[in-house]
C-alpha cells in the first residue's frame, strides 16, 4: 500500500499540468448547453488538441494512436483534468469510452482502420443505440429487428434515450437478428452511419428541458453487413465487453470535480445569509459539508484501490459496481444539499444575484440521472448481491 | 503508486485472522463477558503476534512495520470483535515500558475533545497505566488509586466502563504536539477496527440470508434483503478505502494532507460500522434482537468506537475547517 508516485509518474503529472494550464484558458468557455452544434465543435476541437499533444486516448494502445498510459498515469490524468477544469470527453463519450474500445477489441482490421484514428482525433462522434421503450434494464429484451437482404441488414425499430444522437456520425446499434433464439442469443452489434435514409431522430426533452438524448426511429435502414462487429447473434457477448469499459473509470474525472463543486458550495454558503449570519456559520451545515467532503476523499481512495486491483488482474474489478453506487449516493446528497442551501433562490434555475443557481441545479439534475443511466442503482445492487455476495439470482423472465 | 495490499501485508492479515478466529470464537464470548472482556493470556499472545510492537523499530524490539500494516491488523481484530484497550496499548509501545510486550496493559482517555464530560474510562480494572491526552500534552496516570466507580450497565458487554470522579494530573510525558499526534494515530487505527466491524457484520448477515428460509426461499433471494446486503457491501468498501488511505497517508505524509485523510477515514468507517451493525440486526429479524446472535455486539462496539478519538461530527467539523482554509 504505497501512495508515493515514481519519478516518471511525477514527471507525467507535471508535464500534463503545465500543458493544461496553457491550453485550458486558450480553449475558451464552453458554449451554451442548448447549442448542440457549438458543443460538438467545442468538444471535438478539444479532443484534437489532446491528440496533437499526445494526450488523447489515454488508455488506448499506441498502435491505435493512444497513449497507452499506465493505470496510475490514468488516475493522474483524471485528477489533473478535473483540477484544471478542462473539458472532459463530452460528446466523445461513446466513441472514446464505449464504441471505440469495442471495435478495438472485437472489430475487423478494416473497421479499426475506418474508425479508430478518426475517433481519437475528434473527427467522428458516436452515440449508443441500446435502450428501447420495451428494453431498458432488461436490455436483452430489445426488439429492433434486422433482416438480412444480400449484403445488407434491413433494420426497423425504435431506440430511446439515445444521448448525442442528433450530433453523432455513427451509432453502436443493437438489433435482433434471430427472434426465435433465446433472447440473449439473437442479438447483433452493428455500426450504423447516422446519415442513412430511414433514420428519424426526434428530440426527447430531458427534465432539464434540453436535448441531451433523442428518440431514434428506424424504418428499413439498410446497414452493410460489413458493419457488423463480432458474429451474427453474438452481440450480447460483444455488448458485455462494452459495458465493462463503461463501468470502469468512466466517472473518475467527475468524482474529482465533485470536490471542486463542494468547495463552490462553501463559497456560496459564505455569501448566503440566514438569520443575520452567513449560512457557513451554521455548525450543522459545516458538519454536513465536512462529512461529504470526507466521503469524497474515501471515494477517490476507492477508485485508486479498484484501479490498482485492475492493474493486478487486467479487468475492472468487481468492486466497480460499488464505486459507482457510492459515487451516485454521495453525488446526490452533495448536490441536494446545495439546493437546500439556495433556499428560495433555488426557485430560479438562472443565477439570481451572485449565486450559481444554474450550476447547482444542472449538477443536481445530472446527479439524479446517474442512478438511472448505465444500469440503474437497483440493477447494480442486484449485481453486487449475486456476483459478489453469492445470493440467489433474480427470477428470469419466461423465454430468457 | 500501488495502493493494493502487498503480498507481505496479505500474509500478515492471514496470520492475524487465523489466530483470532482460533482464539476468539463465538463460543468464547459468554466467558469473555464474565471476565469483563479481558484475558491476560490472550493479551500476551496478541503481544507475541506483534499487535502492540508492530510499528516499533526493530532495534527497539519491534516489528518495524508502518501505519498501513497496523490498519490491516486492526481490521482483523475488529472483524472478530477482539476486546481490550488494543489501540491505546499499541500507541503506548515505545512510550510506556512493557506496553510492546504486553506486560504492561495501557489504556487511555482522550481529553482533547471540546467537551469530554463525563469522564468514562474503559477497561480500568485491567490497566497498569492510564494515558491521558490533554491539549497541552500527554500524561501518565496510575490507574490503581483512581477514585472511580464502575457504571452499572456498560453498553458493550466486552467493554467495561468506570466513571472517574476526579482525575489527577499525572506525569507529563509528551508535549501538545505529541498529544495531537497520538489522537491522529488513534483515530486512524480505530478506523481500521471500524472497517473490521463493518465486514464482520456483513459476513454474519450474509451467511444468515443464505441459510434462513421463509416463503420457501432463502431470504437473501428477496430483493429487499439482497439490496440491504448490497448497501452494506458498499459501506464496507468505502470504509476500507478510507481506512487504508489513512494508513497509507500516515506512511507517506508528503503525498497528501494527513489530517484530512484520517478524519475522512473516521467519518467513513464510523458510519459504515454503525450502519452495517444496524442493518445486520434487521436482516436477522427477531433473532437479531436476541443476545444469542452476535449481531448486537457489532452495534455496541461500533458505538464505543464512534466515541474514541473523535466522533464523526468532530472529524467532519475538522474537515470543514481544512476545506475552508483551502479556499484561500
Ligand atoms: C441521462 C441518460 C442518458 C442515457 N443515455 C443512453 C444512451 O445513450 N443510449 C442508450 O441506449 N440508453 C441510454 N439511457 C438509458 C438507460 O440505459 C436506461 O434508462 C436504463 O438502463 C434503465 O432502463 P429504463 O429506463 O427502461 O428503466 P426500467 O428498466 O423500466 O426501470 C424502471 C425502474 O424499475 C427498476 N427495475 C427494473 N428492473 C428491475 C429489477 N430486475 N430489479 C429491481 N428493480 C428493477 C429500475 O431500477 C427503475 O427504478 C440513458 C438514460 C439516461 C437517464
Amino acid at each position: 500500500m504505497d501512495l508515493r508516485y515514481t519519478p516518471e509518474e511525477k514527471k507525467f503529472r507535471d508535464e500534463l499540468a503545465a500543458w493544461l494550464a496553457a491550453e485550458v484558458p486558450a480553449h475558451g468557455k464552453p458554449p451554451s448547453v442548448h447549442d448542440w452544434p457549438a458543443r460538438r465543435a467545442y468538444d471535438t476541437s478539444w479532443q484534437r488538441k489532446l491528440f496533437d499533444a499526445g494526450y488523447a486516448g489515454i488508455n488506448w494502445p499506441k498502435e491505435y494512436g493512444g497513449r497507452d498510459a499506465t493505470l496510475v498515469e490514468q488516475l493522474i490524468y483524471f485528477e489533473e483534468i478535473a483540477k484544471a477544469n478542462a473539458p472532459y470527453v463530452g460528446v466523445n463519450f461513446v466513441g472514446l469510452l464505449h464504441g471505440g474500445p469495442t471495435v478495438m477489441a472485437e472489430g475487423t482490421e478494416a473497421q479499426k482502420q475506418a474508425h479508430i484514428p478518426r475517433i481519437i482525433r475528434g473527427d467522428e462522434v458516436w452515440c449508443q443505440g441500446f435502450s428501447e421503450p420495451v428494453a431498458g434494464s432488461d436490455l436483452a429484451g430489445l426488439q429492433t429487428r434486422a433482416v438480412r437482404d444480400g449484403d445488407h441488414y434491413v433494420v426497423s425499430g425504435h431506440k430511446i434515450w439515445t444521448s448525442f444522437a442528433h450530433v453523432a456520425d455513427y451509432c453502436e446499434l443493437l438489433v435482433r437478428t434471430d427472434p426465435e433464439a433465446p433472447k440473449h442469443r439473437g442479438i447483433t452489434w452493428l455500426i450504423m452511419p447516422m446519415d442513412l435514409p430511414g433514420i428519424d431522430i426526434r428530440p426527447l426533452p430531458t427534465l432539464e428541458g434540453e436535448g441531451e438524448f433523442s428518440e431514434v426511429f428506424l424504418e428499413n435502414v439498410r446497414i452493410p453487413v460489413e458493419n457488423r462487429v463480432g458474429e451474427e447473434n453474438d452481440g450480447w457477448r460483444v455488448t458485455n465487453v462494452t459495458l465493462r469499459f463503461e463501468r470502469g473509470t468512466a466517472f473518475a474525472s467527475d468524482m474529482i470535480q465533485l470536490q471542486a463543486y463542494v468547495r463552490n458550495m462553501v463559497r456560496a454558503a459564505k455569501k448566503i445569509t440566514s438569520h443575520g449570519a452567513s449560512a457557513w456559520e451554521d455548525k450543522a451545515l459545516r458538519r454536513e459539508i465536512g462529512h461529504l467532503y470526507g466521503e469524497l476523499e474515501s471515494l477517490w481512495a476507492m477508485v485508486k484501490l479498484s484501479v490498482c486491483e485492475a492493474k493486478a488482474t487486467g479487468v475492472p474489478g468487481v468492486g466497480a459496481s460499488a464505486v459507482k453506487l457510492y459515487y451516485t449516493d454521495v453525488y446526490q446528497r452533495a448536490t441536494e444539499l446545495s439546493i437546500r442551501l439556495l433556499g428560495r433562490a433555488g426557485l430560479s434555475r438562472s443565477d439570481v444575484g451572485d449565486l450559481s443557481s444554474h450550476l447547482f441545479w444542472n449538477r443536481h439534475f445530472n446527479a439524479i440521472s446517474v442512478s438511472i443511466a448505465a444500469g440503474t442503482s437497483q440493477i447494480q445492487k442486484n449485481i453486487i448481491g449475486e456476483r459478489i455476495l453469492g445470493l440467489p439470482k433474480e427470477p428470469k423472465a419466461a423465454g430468457a | 503508486m500501488d495502493f493494493q495490499p502487498t503480498e507481505d501485508q496479505k500474509a500478515l492479515c492471514e496470520g492475524i485472522r487465523s489466530f483470532v478466529e482460533g482464539q476468539v470464537p463465538n463460543e468464547r464470548f459468554p466467558e469473555l463477558e464474565k471476565s469483563q472482556g479481558f484475558d491476560r493470556a490472550l493479551w500476551s499472545e496478541l503481544a507475541e503476534m506483534g499487535v502492540f510492537a508492530l510499528r516499533l523499530p526493530e532495534d527497539e524490539g519491534g516489528v518495524g512495520l508502518g501505519y498501513s500494516d497496523a490498519v490491516l491488523v486492526f481490521e482483523e481484530l475488529g472483524r472478530r470483535l477482539v476486546p481490550g484497550p488494543l489501540v491505546w496499548s499499541h500507541l503506548a509501545a515505545g512510550l510506556v515500558d512493557g506496553a510492546a510486550t504486553g506486560e504492561t496493559v495501557v489504556g487511555g482517555l482522550d481529553l482533547t475533545s471540546p467537551d469530554p464530560q463525563p469522564l468514562l474510562v474503559e477497561h480500568l480494572e485491567s490497566l497498569d497505566v492510564l494515558l491521558v491526552l490533554r491539549r497541552d500534552g500527554v500524561y501518565r496516570v496510575d490507574p490503581r488509586g483512581l477514585a472511580a466507580k464502575p457504571v452499572e450497565v456498560p453498553l458493550d458487554p466486552l467493554t467495561p466502563v468506570h466513571e472517574v470522579d476526579s482525575l489527577p494530573e499525572g506525569e507529563r510525558i509528551g508535549d501538545a504536539a505529541a498529544a495531537a499526534r497520538l489522537r491522529l494515530e488513534g483515530a486512524a487505527l480505530v478506523s481500521g477496527l471500524q472497517l473490521g466491524l463493518a465486514e464482520g457484520a456483513l459476513e454474519l448477515a450474509n451467511a444468515y440470508a443464505k441459510e434462513r428460509q421463509q416463503f420457501g426461499r432463502p431470504i437473501g433471494g428477496f430483493q429487499a434483503v439482497k439490496h440491504l446486503l448490497a448497501e452494506m457491501f458498499i459501506k464496507q468498501e468505502a470504509a476500507r478505502a478510507g481506512a487504508y488511505n489513512a494508513g497509507a497517508t500516515l506512511d507517506a505524509p508528503e503525498v497528501a494532507d494527513v489530517e484530512r485523510a484520517v478524519a475522512s477515514a473516521k467519518v467513513t468507517a464510523g458510519e459504515a460500522a454503525i450502519r452495517n451493525a444496524r442493518t445486520g440486526i434487521q436482516v436477522h429479524g427477531g433473532m437479531g434482537f436476541t443476545w444469542e446472535v452476535m449481531a448486537h455486539y457489532f452495534l455496541k462496539r461500533a458505538w464505543v468506537l464512534e466515541n474514541a478519538f473523535g466522533t464523526q461530527d468532530e472529524h467532519a467539523e475538522r474537515i470543514a475547517e481544512i476545506l475552508e482554509a483551502s479556499l484561500g
